[in-house]
């Protein structure tokens, strides 16, 4: 895995980064560092400014001020480099539903780049994992929910990023297939992948090594699950969430 | 290019493994050329007459003669009276009623002058004008066949050519049509629904994400409807020639080099379209209202343009099947070369460029 990035260590750096649409402040001048081989938590209410923060760092949007960096790329200079280094999965669960399993790994694979003969060793051995061989020649729709994720999640990480993005990557499964996939996300740690994700889901919240909690665009906490629980005196994360969320101005969209 | 070539795959798959939409775009022009072929022929044909003659005599006989072997006529009957007249009228037993005066014969032998009285069903105006102009004609040459050369009479013959199209078949005015209303749903229409698919699907973000150019996005997108229309294109001119028997007069390359270009005006919308909208829904509707009808009214497919408003005729002008029937009508009908249709050619060339223009500037907006 080539690493690029000026320090080895840290896979995003973000100063002051600020996002306006018009009069309005999305991401009102955050700043955080997510080390290699991080699960990054990103928290926050609808409307906080979670999405819009993430898609800065994807390079689907430009900052209005403020610099970053992902995986040793600029955000505002080399989004095109960073695009080849990131993985992204949305919380919109997105792969093509009318392609094959397996299409859809080729599909991916060819559009990082990667070679026929890489792209069918990976799936053959990906198929074996996730104990997928017959769903292999299946088309992506008649899968479950869960399948359907797993594959999802699967895909972002095929071409081995860098960092994966993960927006509220287990909207509307039961906590078992949620832990589930947390397997596979600790499994892409392993790899010494970086992960940031977003949830509103508290129980994952426990699951990475540290979280940042927005609060109408501004990040309020940014600490492990363990630090937060102990400074603001909770008992889990959803009363540690409980208590930012009370001081949102905004409404919730 | 790897990237390219796995992309357009999937667009393939993604419109082949629907197998109704294969069905219909496939199948879309036949229909369309048979029912406008067929069903909802222009053509007056076996208009059906009922005569009102009080004297039947040979000069009557025959004008009912040739009336009722002309393929546009059938008569049906004879009536007595202007009472039966009208009820052929309301039951739709006939849309022409041809009324002889009495001593038809006599008085023509005679006096050299005799009346008969055409009356039509004007429900439809053009078929009436129509028809009424053949049964005139019929008429006038029954006159020119009896009446002997006379010296210094004096008698004015008009002889009317009909160019292009001697048989006057509507063929040859929607075939250009049809191809001109094809291309702009298949084209711009699947196009912009296949693009917004992606964007509904949540899909275009992953692939916003990923290092594909946008410009491959874009192409491996239109790809496939390229073919599609390229087949259907195809599809229309065989049936045309082969079926309707409309010749292709002009060269065929030349037409084909036209259907390129307004294929590409036509893809250049749809994605125009898919810019401006973010649901399948809004796309249809746009591209259905905003393209198919213009594409039906204003391009003089059904309604020739000089006879609209002058503001219409101006609205005309940036409806691009206007001047892509234009073209085709020239060069298939006419049997004129490329050299005929350069403004056709041009406005088109000039269409497409601003259109691609301004979607592809508006598609990279949307990625930062």
């Amino acid at each position: 895995m080539g690493v690029r990035g000026l320090n080895m260590d840290t896979v995003i750096k973000v100063e002051n980064l600020t996002k306006r649409f018009g009069n309005f402040t999305a991401v009102d001048n955050i700043s955080f560092e997510v080390k290699r081989g991080e699960i990054f938590g990103f928290l926050g209410a609808n409307g906080a400014g979670k999405t819009t923060a993430m898609r800065m760092l994807c390079g689907l949007s430009i900052p209005t001020e403020g610099k970053g960096t992902v995986a040793g790329y600029d955000i505002f200079k080399q989004p095109e480099l960073i695009k080849k280094s990131i993985g992204y999965m949305s919380q919109k669960f997105s792969m093509y539903e009318d392609l094959k399993v397996w299409e859809n790994l080729e599909l991916f694979g060819g559009i990082y780049g990667m070679n026929d003969k890489v792209i069918k060793q990976k799936t053959d051995e990906l198929m074996i994992k996730l104990n997928f061989e017959d769903e292999r020649d299946k088309l992506v729709k008649s899968l479950p929910l869960g399948f359907k994720q797993k594959l999802a999640f699967s895909v972002s990480i095929f071409h081995q990023p860098q960092v994966v993005f993960l927006d509220e990557p287990t909207g509307g499964v039961d906590p078992i297939t949620r832990r589930r996939f947390w397997e596979m996300i600790y499994d892409a740690t392993a790899q010494g992948i970086t992960v940031f994700v977003t949830t509103h889901y508290m129980d994952e919240a426990e699951y990475c090594d540290r979280v940042s909690i927005m609060v109408d665009g501004r990040i309020e906490a940014l600490d492990s699950p363990d630090n937060l629980k102990k400074q603001f005196n909770a008992k889990n994360m959803d009363e540690v969430f409980q208590q930012l969320a009370r001081k949102a101005k905004r409404v919730d969209n | 290019m790897k990237q390219l070539l796995s992309f357009i795959r999937k667009e393939f798959h993604h419109i082949f493994r629907d197998k109704a939409t294969v069905m219909i775009l496939l199948l879309m022009p036949i229909i369309q050329i048979i029912l406008f072929g067929f069903a909802l022929s222009q053509e007056v044909k076996n208009t059906k007459v009922v005569v009102l003659s009080t004297t039947s005599d040979e000069a009557t006989r025959r004008i009912i003669n040739r009336i009722d072997a002309s393929e546009y006529f059938d008569v049906v009957g004879t009536v007595h009276n202007s009472d039966e007249i009208d009820a052929a009228f309301r039951d739709g037993k006939a849309k022409l009623a041809m009324i002889f005066e009495d001593h038809f014969s006599e008085n023509l032998k005679h006096t050299g002058k005799s009346h008969i009285q055409l009356i039509a069903d004007a429900t439809d105006p053009n078929a009436a004008n129509s028809f009424m102009f053949y049964a005139s004609n019929i008429i006038t040459n029954y006159q020119q066949d009896i009446s002997q050369p006379q010296s210094g009479g004096g008698m004015i013959v008009p002889e009317v050519k009909m160019l292009y199209n001697p048989q006057m078949k509507s063929a040859f005015n929607f075939v250009p049509g049809v191809l001109g209303m094809i291309m702009i749903l298949i084209c711009a229409m699947m196009t912009s629904i296949a693009i917004v698919r992606e964007k509904e699907m949540g899909t275009m973000e992953i692939l916003l994400v990923s290092p594909m150019k946008p410009m491959y996005t874009i192409l491996s997108k239109i790809s496939p409807y390229f073919v599609l229309s390229v087949i259907n294109f195809a599809t229309i001119m065989l049936l045309s020639v082969f079926v309707l028997k409309v010749p292709i007069a002009g060269s065929f390359i030349s037409l084909f080099i036209v259907s390129l270009l307004y294929i590409f005006v036509a893809l250049a919308l749809g994605l125009l379209i898919s810019t401006v909208t973010n649901s399948q829904l809004a796309a249809m509707m746009i591209s259905g209202m905003g393209l198919m009808i213009p594409v039906m009214l204003l391009s003089g497919m059904i309604f020739p343009i000089e006879n609209m408003p002058a503001f219409l005729r101006f609205i005309s002008n940036f409806v691009p099947a206007r001047w892509y029937i234009d073209a085709v009508k020239t060069i298939m009908i006419k049997g004129l070369g490329l050299g005929a249709v350069l403004k056709d050619v041009g406005v088109l060339v000039l269409m497409g460029t601003v259109l691609v223009t301004i979607s592809l500037k508006k598609f990279k907006v949307r990625l930062e």
